[in-house]
């Protein structure tokens, strides 16, 4: 057996995973794109099962100018975005405020929980036909999708939240003559805001991950869409391009999100 | 605006045959923290409670604070009952409880805030208790960017805006390490002197209770109760020669200290036999 190494100077002894990974990741990027050219070059693999790099850029430019699936790749992104951020708003205007109302009530925490945890674990897919058989095959019950899948996390992590709050900060604020209303307001919600943060990180995620199975309600429009559409004309270059900006975006609005944590909770974690 | 002192000064509280009975899932289940316990708190005294653990010393502050309701037996603040927690009894507690999303002055003025104070009122209010307990150079400091000390004097300046004529400590210097103690302690008199509340203070150091209070009851387990009350003066006297060490190792306060000391391990040895023998 090595024996442990001594600790560097400044560091703490056995704390586990500690310092800056961040060079890691990007040296581990670049050997996948690396043996990504290696094997599409070398024809190991057939272009139908993994099409190269430069195809998949070739088909990037196509997209971006002449457009795939009837659209260019600007509006399909566009009608994507606006369906996911609009399933996300909404869920930020209702999942949260009913997941405090949880924690706090009583009676709103049995009346929505058992709600939420039943149709939470349901896939999708699973109550896609019931909503375009509800709602149709219009820009609304493809929102409501991806709200539905956005709605849970959240509220439940806003719920997560409340609990948060220490009984001495409740008990203090009530001994200062606090009343109930204030004490959510000022108190309660302020408390849950690190969670709820994760909750919106959680649910914009999820969103992103609904938003294929939403696409395929008669879209004519939408990354999804232009996923399911490729795939059928067995158009790979399209498909692997249109995964690449589904997850180019999603990435980029974690950062957003995780920026504003950062700027809008300085004591997430200090107390 | 309400005077900053006189009104606390016409109030007492009165503890009127309190008892508070835990009910337990079965009925021989059901625990008596406190039993037929009797005080009055006059204006300006600083009462210190002490105890073994157990002793239904926190039941009592809750109590008084109206966390909790009394199974028997009435609390009353001036000609008020005390019915749950209200602005006039201000709280301060062995964490320190404060809001890690305001700095230190929105959070002296937070109470004042919900009352619904104009803003430059409840200003003016915070700055001066911040003063009082020395943090007039910390006003936008973040709380948890402060030692433990000093948020504590923030949490006693907190419940001091209010301006109530109680103030309620549970074991607010229990994590403090001992050097910071009792330069609280000195400072605790000093916001006593000042401002001549009614103070009711809980610990588990004797030489604390003994520097502090200007009436110690000790409190005793299995049930809840009051054993002895003790009149004392040693923080008069600090308050006089301002030498905390030279009180402390007075023979009159060691004297004193060894006697508590006693009531205090009678009752630990008491308990512990019981549950040797349960």
């Amino acid at each position: 057996m090595p024996r442990a190494r001594p600790v560097r100077a400044g560091r703490v002894y056995g704390a586990p995973g500690e310092g800056y990974s961040g060079h890691i990741s990007l040296i581990t990027a670049l050997i996948l794109i690396g043996l990504w050219f290696l094997v599409t070059e070398a024809g190991w693999v057939k272009p139908l099962f993994l099409p190269s790099p430069v195809a998949v850029y070739n088909k990037f430019v196509v997209a971006w100018t002449d457009g795939v699936a009837n659209s260019t790749l600007w509006e399909h992104t566009w009608a994507s975005l606006k369906r996911v951020f609009g399933a996300f708003l909404l869920a930020c205007v209702t999942a949260i405020p009913i997941g405090i109302m949880m924690g706090v009530s009583r009676i709103a925490r049995g009346l929505f929980d058992p709600i939420i945890e039943f149709y939470r674990p349901l896939p999708p897919l699973a109550y896609l036909p019931l909503v375009i058989i509800w709602l149709g095959i219009g820009e609304f019950p493809k929102i409501f999708l991806i709200y539905l899948a956005i709605f849970a996390p959240m509220a439940i992590a806003a719920r997560a939240g409340v609990k948060s709050v220490s009984i001495e900060q409740i008990h203090a604020a009530y001994a200062m003559g606090g009343t109930r209303g204030q004490i959510i307001r000022h108190v309660i919600v302020k408390a849950a805001l690190p969670e709820i943060f994760t909750g919106m990180r959680i649910g914009i995620g999820v969103g992103w991950t609904t938003l294929v199975a939403a696409e395929m309600i008669a879209a004519d429009r939408g990354l999804g869409f232009m996923v399911l559409n490729s795939a059928q004309f067995l158009d790979s270059a399209a498909v692997v391009m249109g995964i690449i900006v589904i997850g180019l975006f999603a990435f980029a609005f974690d950062l957003v999100v995780r920026y504003m944590e950062r700027v809008m909770i300085p004591w997430k974690g200090k107390v | 605006m309400k005077g900053f002192a006189v009104t606390a000064q016409m109030e007492r509280l009165k503890i009127s045959n309190v008892s508070l009975t835990y009910p337990g899932l079965h009925s021989n289940e059901a625990v008596v923290a406190l039993r037929g316990v009797n005080l009055t708190i006059e204006s300006g005294e600083f009462i210190v409670a002490l105890g073994a653990s157990g002793c239904g010393k926190t039941t009592l502050l809750n109590l008084l604070a109206g966390f909790m309701s009394p199974t028997e037996g009435e609390i009353t603040l001036g000609d008020k009952r005390v019915e749950g927690p209200g602005a006039d009894r201000g709280v301060v507690f062995q964490k320190h409880a404060l809001l890690p999303w305001l700095n230190v002055i929105d959070n002296t003025e937070f109470g004042l805030k919900l009352q619904g104070v104009p803003k430059a009122q409840r200003r003016e209010r915070a700055v001066r208790n911040l003063a009082l307990v020395g943090l007039q150079d910390f006003h936008n400091h973040m709380i948890y960017h402060l030692s433990g000390g000093m948020q504590q004097r923030v949490g006693v300046a907190r419940a001091l805006t209010c301006d109530p004529a109680m103030l309620l400590m549970d074991e607010p210097m229990a994590a403090l390490d001992a050097l910071t103690r009792e330069s609280i302690q000195e400072l605790l008199l000093r916001v006593w002197e000042h401002t001549h509340k009614m103070f009711f203070f809980i610990t588990h150091s004797v030489e604390e209770a003994l520097f502090l209070g200007s009436r110690l009851i000790v409190m005793s387990p299995r049930p809840g109760r009051i054993t002895h009350t003790y009149e004392l003066d040693f923080n008069r006297r600090f308050l006089a020669e301002g030498n905390a060490r030279a009180i402390k190792s007075s023979p009159d306060f060691i004297q004193m200290r060894e006697t508590v000391l006693g009531i205090i391990y009678g009752d630990e040895l008491q308990v512990s036999q019981e549950l040797a023998h349960a």
